[in-house]
């Protein structure tokens, strides 16, 4: 085997306590997870865990062996500050096996009060070069970073060799982000809520259907996502997801409904030195959680064994297109020629 | 109230981008923010031509700062970066961490793509070097009052106050995109968008700009309304980001209004409520004008 090659964990979401127990079923080595509030860029109702389910989930997890990671990566404004640091003091108090955070604010107050707390650096943090790993390696010590979606693998491979210590995370499954995370706005100038200020994206509650002569018409606080006909499936309407008008063309102006899917790669981000590969999608039911990590754990148990055979199996890869967003998928800014 | 021209966000040629601060050194703005933000690939200026115009800015009595990429991936764009940062004569623009840790404790301005939201990350940024922070534009009036009560001594504030607003910025090039050319053969056709290429519904609502891999708010953000209210916020720099058109006439509203004084520039920029906004200050959707809804 080649010296370099070495394990990537598999990171799962966990909206539920059925969804956390579904990944640690699965072969999942860690879940992230959030509080059931605006701390996490998940925040959708009926999502994510009070205290007594999230000690039950760790305690489920525990006993598999499997880490529990606690995301707290919105960026806290002054009149709820105290609820963003209470929360990480509780993620201390409870000894998860590490903290996923996104403000440099908080990230401060975290590496003051609780040094011994393992920080990783969220998507929601923007870090895509070495510089800025550096950055919050050197102000709050993290451990890792998970990298934004927007990287190709030869960017990922600089980032990887020159952000040691810090382990790299990559997106290995799940709804594509186009935009770099961290610096989106389009949902709060629609709605006035965004991931950044209210862990949300294009909150359900702005959500509305219509159905028209013209087709099925997805509105967001009013205004027109994407029209449907009838032989058309409808997706969640995502304002980077619908289709707009640019010169006389209408189209998928920003990206068209499509999942990440990495299983083509493992072998590449393993020999990389890829330390983790997270999948996407703590807003999925518990059979979706499932279904990913079953096939996420077979493949990178494969890719582990034998990576120069490795190839992915056209089974997983129909069992991933199944629960894909669009019934697609693409490698995203990975497979990127240029740069 | 300082006024700002923040940095050209479009992506105009050298000629044009000369003739525009050939004018603006007139102009009653106290500081100027030159270079490019959006993407690597455009140079029709490079960092000697940027230092040329700075020169002269400075010589005609402004305070230059040189603004940075906020999406740095390539080797070649943090050398780049470096440059800038070490360029010894001007303050740099912040606008990624990979900036903030290149400045190295030296005088800076933290950009509004450093996701400043909170107290703490005020004081990380003046511990770092920060002499100026630049809010974030979906904040409020509300929210910016609160970090006003507790900011650190020695830190300016400024608030983005008119132009199409930057909202995302992405790895694709929707200009490419929108011409159906990978961004790698995109031959930089955003250079014929000065004014950002319009992204409508179905319903042909202005909903965004397409700049490049940026995408702006599809209406102009106007503060001039607000003016009173940012003096009481204790403001410091009131941000003017260039728009193509109209420029003088803007720069002359917001002069007027930073002074207490009427101005016809204040109407004309005022009146056509329908295409500009203000959401974002009274705590709502950005995309909305609160002030033609109470009216």
């Amino acid at each position: 085997m080649d010296s370099v090659t070495r394990h990537m964990d598999l990171v799962c979401p966990a909206g539920s306590l059925p969804a956390l127990k579904a990944a640690v079923d699965n072969g999942a080595d860690a879940v992230y997870l959030g509080f059931r509030n605006a701390t996490n860029a998940r925040n959708f109702p009926g999502l994510n865990f009070d205290l007594d389910e999230i000690q039950q989930g760790m305690a489920y997890a525990r006993q598999h062996s499997v880490r529990v990671l606690l995301a707290l990566n919105t960026f806290p404004q002054p009149a709820h500050w105290s609820q963003w640091t209470s929360a990480v003091d509780e993620a201390a108090e409870l000894g998860v096996d590490a903290v996923i955070m996104a403000d440099p604010g908080l990230m401060r107050y975290a590496a003051r009060q609780h040094p011994q707390l393992r920080l990783h650096l969220s998507v929601q943090g923007s870090a895509t070069n070495r510089h800025s790993i550096r950055f919050y390696y050197e102000e709050f010590g993290i451990k890792q970073v998970v990298l934004p979606r927007v990287l190709s693998l030869s960017q990922v491979r600089q980032v990887i060799v020159a952000a040691s210590p810090v382990e790299v995370e990559v997106f290995g499954f799940g709804s594509l982000c186009i935009m770099v995370e961290g610096r989106c706005a389009l949902s709060s100038y629609v709605t006035g809520e965004s991931p950044n200020t209210c862990g949300v994206c294009s909150p359900a509650r702005a959500v509305r259907w219509e159905e028209t002569p013209r087709g099925r018409q997805a509105r967001l606080n009013g205004v027109l996502i994407d029209r449907y006909q009838h032989h058309e499936a409808a997706g969640y309407p995502t304002l980077c997801k619908g289709r707009f008008r640019v010169g006389d063309n209408v189209f998928y102006a920003m990206e068209e409904p499509t999942s990440l899917n990495t299983l083509d790669i493992l072998p590449e981000l393993m020999k990389l030195g890829v330390a983790a590969v997270k999948v996407e999608g703590r807003q999925r039911s518990p059979a979706y959680v499932a279904q990913v990590t079953r096939v996420m754990r077979a493949a990178l148990d494969a890719c582990y064994q034998d990576p120069d055979n490795y190839q992915p199996r056209v089974d997983w890869l129909a069992e991933l297109d199944k629960v894909s967003e669009g019934q697609s998928h693409t490698l995203g800014a990975l497979h990127r020629p240029w740069q | 109230m300082k006024l700002s021209l923040g940095p050209i966000l479009y992506y105009w040629p050298i000629d044009q981008v000369r003739a525009f601060y050939t004018q603006a050194k007139d102009w009653p703005v106290d500081i100027v923010y030159l270079g490019e933000v959006v993407c690597s690939k455009r140079r029709e200026l490079r960092l000697l031509d940027w230092l040329k115009i700075a020169d002269m800015l400075e010589a005609a009595g402004k305070e230059v700062v040189l603004s940075t990429l906020a999406l740095l991936e390539a080797e070649s764009e943090l050398k780049a970066l470096q440059k800038i940062c070490d360029n010894g004569d001007f303050k740099v623009e912040a606008n990624d961490m990979a900036a903030v840790h290149l400045i190295n404790s030296r005088p800076f301005v933290a950009g509004p793509h450093l996701n400043i939201y909170n107290v703490s990350s005020l004081q990380l940024m003046q511990e770092t070097g920060a002499i100026r922070w630049v809010m974030p534009v979906e904040l409020s009036a509300k929210t910016l009052g609160e970090l006003q009560a507790q900011r650190p001594a020695g830190l300016e504030t400024e608030v983005f106050a008119y132009g199409h607003m930057p909202l995302a910025f992405s790895a694709r090039c929707f200009t490419a995109r929108a011409h159906n050319v990978p961004k790698d053969a995109c031959e930089l056709r955003c250079i014929e968008y000065p004014v950002g290429m319009p992204l409508q519904t179905q319903e042909d609502q202005e909903l965004f700009l397409i700049n490049g891999i940026q995408l702006q708010s599809g209406l102009a953000s106007n503060l001039l309304g607000e003016v009173d209210t940012l003096r009481e916020l204790k403001v410091d720099v009131l941000r003017l980001s260039p728009q193509l058109e109209g420029m003088p006439q803007i720069v002359t509203a917001f002069d007027a209004a930073r002074n207490g004084k009427q101005s016809k520039a204040i109407d004309n920029l005022m009146a056509a409520g329908t295409e500009w906004c203000n959401g974002y200050w009274h705590g709502e959707a950005g995309m909305l004008n609160v002030s033609a809804v109470l009216k």
